[in-house]
């Protein structure tokens, strides 16, 4: 499928995409007549949006993604290392939770699934989130290194994910754009401030970041289902998004004075099912409530 | 060597520093006087009596404080949500909660007092919150009452302090009273779900309500008789209606709501008073409250070390963010010379 034209690599909200349109809020959920993840409920209802399986799954790729990591980043909330972090960590965590809603509520469409069906009553192997979204927080720089690389390939997919030929996942790409923009905007802030703050932030950022690494190259690969939906001009095939992202990386790691860590690459295997340990203690809490009462209305 | 006679001789050029500090305090306090009589507004450029800014210190900081750590009995359920969109809400009211202590400690800056040295005395106990935040939230259900009747409770307390005579706080407070209401209804929205559920989740609902109930009534701070601090912030604005005014006021409000609810008070005594035109209440425990303020709450030591492990852990971080900054203007300097 064809990108729409290439960004800047530091998003900022003055000047990054988001610039100039009122919709496009970092502090706001559902500003105006944004697009909400009921939205997306209502339409699947009605038989507006239907995706195939093929669609749905795909879907749920990029759905997990966001809600693993929002479940880690409302972690900080009431932890962060500053009143302002707590504010900025807790939007992003809600951004993301709602790109996990909207794209949820899209997929459950192929199965007469609600979000929470397939949030709360999907066991761990059903889940398609990739390793480096369920890392610990670790401390904040560890947080930051996490938050830099996912950011950065979220924008370049969702970037290119408007032009898709589905109309639904290109609406919440849409909109998922122009707030990742804002999360790849303070994570480039912070890893520059970090880097070159103290001797101390310095080696803690050096050390997120080789944390970090080796959960980059799954982001990346393609597997039948991204081949096969990118050849129908709807999904993105990941490895298509790699030269942007180390060129976008590699353009904030310099000015950080920063190189991209020398460490081995893990296998990942999430987009089917082989996760890490740590998954199964982010569901064991996400969605202890829930199954304690089933069927429940909340 | 001055007299308060030489003062009063009105002499001219001779008029030493004393006396020109005596005459710019007279005149001040007959600024403060005459703009608390007009009912207006002192801003932080004005002068103020010491008693009047001390007062106004003590009472911001300690609001803004109730909002860092009234974020925490909330946050213990934003990873444990029952469904995505609770969880969504409830992360944005706790954020809400960060912005509010935000705003509060800016309006306290601008009386003097860094929020360095606020948070400095939150962590070494000794500044005050809201004792309401020492009790845990030990079910969903309580993220419904904490709404309905912790924040409603907050709403009836800071209405009025939009009015408050000094500018910054009455500001700070009209945009955090915009959405308490939100969180009030969020919270009743909740029991209401609840209450209309399983039998099971109707129990959970009564059961949070049985215990926030009186700790909520005790937000608005001991009987009228008993409130030594009262009668001077009335006089001076910054408080508008007595303790047992704004309580009464309350019980009013939620004896109605919790017919709404399906849901009952733990109280048998509430009743209207045709005499007095106050609702009124059974008895509440004081010497809870008291030892609570006191700190030996349920959760008074495990509050304060949350939030001094974040504070504590959260150093390195701040000290990068200010070395970073120095360097960015050594290097701006540099360019620009």
């Amino acid at each position: 499928m064809k990108a729409p034209a290439s960004t800047s690599g530091r998003g900022t909200g003055a000047t990054g995409l988001a610039g100039g349109d009122s919709n496009a809020s970092a502090t706001r959920i559902t500003p105006g007549n944004a697009l909400r993840p009921e939205d997306i409920a209502q339409e699947v209802r009605a038989g507006l949006a239907k995706p195939t399986e093929d669609v749905a799954e795909y879907a749920l790729y990029l759905a997990d993604d966001a809600l693993i990591l929002a479940q880690r980043l409302g972690h900080w909330i009431s932890r962060a290392p500053e009143l302002e972090e707590d504010v900025a960590l807790g939007n992003i965590a809600l951004d993301q939770l709602g790109h996990a809603r909207s794209f949820l509520s899209y997929a459950g469409g192929a199965w007469n699934q609600s979000e929470d069906d397939l949030a709360y009553f999907r066991r761990e192997p059903a889940f398609r989130s990739v390793h480096l979204v369920e890392q610990p927080n670790g401390d904040f720089a560890v947080t930051i290194a996490r938050q830099f690389l996912l950011s950065y390939y979220q924008f370049e997919l969702y970037r290119r994910l408007t032009a898709s030929t589905d109309a639904t996942l290109a609406a919440i790409a849409g909109k998922a754009v122009k707030e990742v923009d804002y999360h790849r905007d303070h994570s480039a802030q912070w890893v520059l401030r970090l880097a070159g703050g103290t001797d101390e932030s310095s080696r803690r950022m050096i050390h997120g970041l080789r944390l970090m690494w080796p959960y980059v190259d799954e982001l990346f690969q393609d597997d039948d289902l991204t081949i096969r939906l990118a050849e129908a001009g709807i999904a993105v095939a990941p490895s298509s998004l790699r030269p942007d992202f180390d060129r976008l990386t590699g353009d904030v790691l310099l000015q950080a004075r920063l190189e991209a860590p020398d460490v081995p690459a893990a296998p990942g295997g999430g987009r089917h099912g082989r996760h890490s340990e740590h998954l199964g203690y982010i569901l064991a809490e996400m969605q202890v409530l829930a199954r304690e009462f089933p069927g429940a209305s909340w | 060597m001055t007299t308060k006679d030489s003062a009063s001789t009105g002499a001219g050029p001779s008029l030493d520093v004393s006396d020109s500090e005596a005459a710019r305090q007279a005149e001040g306090q007959a600024y403060f006087d005459r703009i608390i009589g007009l009912d207006s507004r002192i801003e932080p450029r004005d002068w103020m009596p010491a008693a009047y800014r001390r007062t106004l210190l003590r009472q911001i900081s300690q609001h803004a404080h109730s909002e860092i750590i009234g974020m925490q009995p909330e946050a213990n359920w934003i990873s444990r949500a029952p469904s995505l969109k609770r969880k969504a809400i409830l992360m944005a009211k706790v954020q809400d909660e960060a912005g509010h202590g935000l705003y509060l400690y800016s309006a306290a800056e601008t009386l003097g007092q860094s929020r360095d040295r606020m948070m400095a005395d939150l962590i070494g106990g000794r500044a005050r919150y809201s004792s309401i935040f020492n009790y845990p939230a030990l079910t969903w259900a309580d993220m419904g009452a904490i709404g309905w009747l912790v924040d409603g409770a907050a709403i009836c307390n800071q209405v009025p302090l939009c009015r408050a005579s000094y500018g910054p706080y009455g500001r700070a407070m009209v945009r955090i009273c915009k959405e308490e209401s939100f969180h009030q209804r969020q919270g009743f929205e909740i029991l209401l779900e609840l209450s209309r559920g399983t039998p099971q989740q109707k129990q959970m609902a009564q059961d949070a309500v049985n215990r926030w109930y009186a700790p909520a009534l005790m937000m608005f701070g001991p009987p009228d008789d008993d409130s030594p601090n009262s009668r001077q912030s009335m006089a001076w604005n910054i408080k508008r209606f007595s303790n047992d005014e704004l309580r009464s006021r309350f019980v009013g409000m939620i004896v109605e709501q919790v017919e709404v609810l399906h849901l009952t008070l733990p109280d048998d005594s509430i009743r209207f008073n045709q005499d007095t035109g106050r609702w009124e209440h059974g008895p509440l425990d004081w010497n809870e409250f008291k030892e609570v303020l006191a700190g030996r709450g349920p959760c008074n030591a495990q509050r304060l070390e949350r939030r001094r492990e974040a504070h504590e852990s959260g150093a390195w971080v701040r000290e990068a963010a200010t070395a970073y900054a120095a360097k960015q203007v050594a290097q701006h300097k540099g360019n620009a010379a």
